[in-house]
């Protein structure tokens, strides 16, 4: 299997990375190249289903479920500390492009709609 | 205590010179930073040290002095230095991971492994360079450029936690931390020439260090000997409320057996020692192959019985492991994106511009390929013919490792890595570079503990040779490594 241009822009999106043009070349040959040794895998006998219990073989002792006491975890320094924006404790993030302001016509627009529907 | 001879000095022996109180832990974290600064540890030489603030760890140092009679003035690690890799969290010394989309981060909470360390009296002195996200098997994936090998300048000290072990075989620290997830401990141990030890999966709790990739990763420790590298496990094992991975299974002594071992004629009698002859392959580098074969020479003359096995599966590893590992980081690493911690670059328009434009700026080239490479395994279509694939061809490699332990071997030994430490800049295809990890990265995926150490040099380059038990086995480990060193004596590092 062999990963095309367009493969690499769409995993790009999905892993939001901002792929530039430029490197679009360089990134698919460094993907096949690396992919082509996985290949070998295809090869091997495995069997149907999952493993018995964990892939590594694990005792379940070694995973234990804890209870759901602990409580949150003190912080030293505050959130204003590291965050890159933040407001009365929050942290603030750019809005999303989806959302559009709206007009009052809009809203009453919408409302009409609405009513409509019922 | 001299600064000319604290290089010298393991942490067992500091540790008892500041509790009879010969020296103080202010002296020796002096004599650590003097070191430092004596060996050319800054960004414009060695580059081992990325962050370190002597004022504040000379105030730690004072305060642990006053609280002589308390737990850590008396602790098996009192007044000991410490350098941490830089992506385990500590309270006042920034966790960077190496990278751009964390700089300047200073984390509001410690891991678990540092808390018990501190508790025991140790000082966290530094931060260390590493490749970016620990992604890289050369310290040259850094964003705040490459580590020199002490041993030889021109090479890479191996990684990715490469600051580290620089920092312990220049003599900075005798014990630092570095992380695991394909070998990131024990390679740089043997290119650097000292003892680099990865636990059992769970053995050590990873509150606190930053994910990579969950399954597979590890918090681990370096040091100069068997000694001081098992102090620092014992110190760190055990279960932690906060990591669900962390096991909850007893923590024998590892160290107690040590001085039994010293005392008898043939302290590996009735150890089987397999040799899977998968990690000596015909191109396998001449001067690694004469030492490890030295090293079981001796393992023969202690007493213990070496017989060849066959762990099949063994070539599959690295294809595997650059599956599940990206997968696992493409998961991981979706948290860098610009809100709550880090770097933050507003795009043009909206958050997913503001994600897209953080995170192009702030992963580096390595990284970002692993996010892809990663991504795609997972993506629909591609999900069962490469992730799927791989866990169950991880079952595999892991059952070669339970049929070598069921059939009556203690532990394995093989070399570390496939060649020394290579020249910077010299290896620049990507899966080139992976295959440095084609010996290590199967105790990483079956979970099994593994360790480095010394066996020798060859063209004046360390060489290490690699000790590996089954699961919760360190005991075992341990016992056949601090024999094999004693046998060894001044010949591991020549």
């Amino acid at each position: 299997m062999a990963v095309s241009h367009d493969d690499v822009r769409h995993i790009a999106s999905l892993a939001r990375l901002a792929v530039d043009e430029s490197k679009l070349d360089d990134l698919v040959r460094e993907l096949n190249g690396i992919l082509t040794h996985m290949d070998v895998l295809r090869e091997v006998e495995t069997g149907e289903g999952e493993p018995d219990t964990s892939y590594t073989g694990l005792p379940a002792t070694s995973t234990p479920l804890r209870s759901d006491s602990s409580g949150p975890i003190p912080m030293m320094s505050p959130i204003e500390s590291f965050a890159p924006a933040t407001r009365d404790g929050f942290i603030i993030v750019p809005r999303l492009a989806s959302h559009v302001e709206a007009s009052d016509e809009a809203v009453e627009a919408l409302a009409d709609e609405i009513s409509t529907d019922e | 205590m001299s600064t000319a001879d604290f290089p010298s000095l393991t942490a067992g022996m500091i540790a008892a010179r500041v509790r009879e109180g010969t020296t103080t832990p202010a002296d020796v974290v002096r004599a650590s930073f003097a070191r430092a600064r004596g060996v050319g540890a800054g960004r414009d030489e060695l580059n081992i040290i990325l962050w370190s603030d002597e004022k504040a760890a000379l105030a730690e140092a004072e305060t642990l002095s006053t609280q002589i009679g308390g737990a850590a003035a008396g602790g098996v690690l009192a007044g000991v230095p410490i350098a941490v890799k830089d992506n385990i969290a500590t309270l006042r010394l920034p966790t960077t991971c190496a990278s751009k989309i964390l700089a300047g981060y200073v984390s509001p909470y410690e891991a678990t492994a540092i808390t018990r360390l501190r508790e025991e009296g140790a000082i966290i002195v530094a931060k260390t360079n590493m490749d970016e996200f620990a992604m890289g098997s050369s310290t040259e994936n850094s964003a705040y450029g490459p580590t020199r090998n002490p041993v030889d300048i021109r090479r890479v000290p191996g990684g990715s936690s490469g600051g580290s072990a620089a920092a312990v075989a220049s003599g900075i620290v005798p014990i630092a931390l570095g992380s695991e997830t394909g070998g990131s401990v024990r390679q740089p141990a043997a290119f650097c020439g000292i003892v680099g030890v990865k636990p059992t999966y769970g053995r050590v709790s990873r509150f606190g260090l930053v994910a990579f990739a969950s399954s597979l990763d590890h918090i681990s420790a370096f040091g100069r000997n068997v000694d001081d590298a098992a102090l620092a496990t014992e110190v760190m094992a055990g279960p932690d409320p906060r990591d669900s991975t962390s096991a909850d299974v007893p923590i024998p002594s590892y160290r107690e057996q040590f001085v039994s071992l010293l005392t008898v004629p043939n302290p590996l009698d009735g150890v089987t020692v397999g040799v899977p002859r998968e990690y000596f392959p015909e191109n396998l580098d001449e001067g690694i192959k004469r030492l490890c074969d030295r090293a079981l020479d001796h393992l023969r003359k202690l007493g213990a019985s070496v017989k060849e096995v066959s762990l099949p599966h063994t070539s599959l590893a690295i294809p595997v492991y650059y599956i599940i590992a990206p997968a696992e980081a493409s998961s991981n690493l979706a948290r860098f994106d610009g809100v709550r911690y880090g770097l933050r670059i507003e795009g043009n328009d909206g958050l997913r511009e503001m994600y897209e434009a953080t995170r192009s700026a702030g992963f580096g080239p390595e990284v970002t390929r692993r996010i892809l490479l990663g991504t795609y395994v997972l993506s629909a279509g591609y999900y069962d013919a490469y992730y799927r694939k791989a866990q169950a061809v991880r079952s595999l490699i892991t059952r070669d490792f339970t049929n070598a332990f069921s059939s009556g071997v203690d532990v394995l030994f093989t070399p570390t890595t496939p060649t020394p430490a290579f020249q910077i800049g010299s290896i620049s295809d990507p899966y080139e570079m992976y295959l440095s990890d084609i010996f290590t990265a199967t105790a990483n995926l079956a979970g099994i503990p593994a360790m480095s150490m010394p066996v020798g040099r060859s063209n004046d380059l360390p060489v290490g040779g690699q000790i590996m038990a089954d699961h919760f086995a360190e005991p075992k480990m341990f016992r056949v490594a601090y024999a094999l060193e004693q046998s060894l004596g001044e010949d591991a590092h020549r």
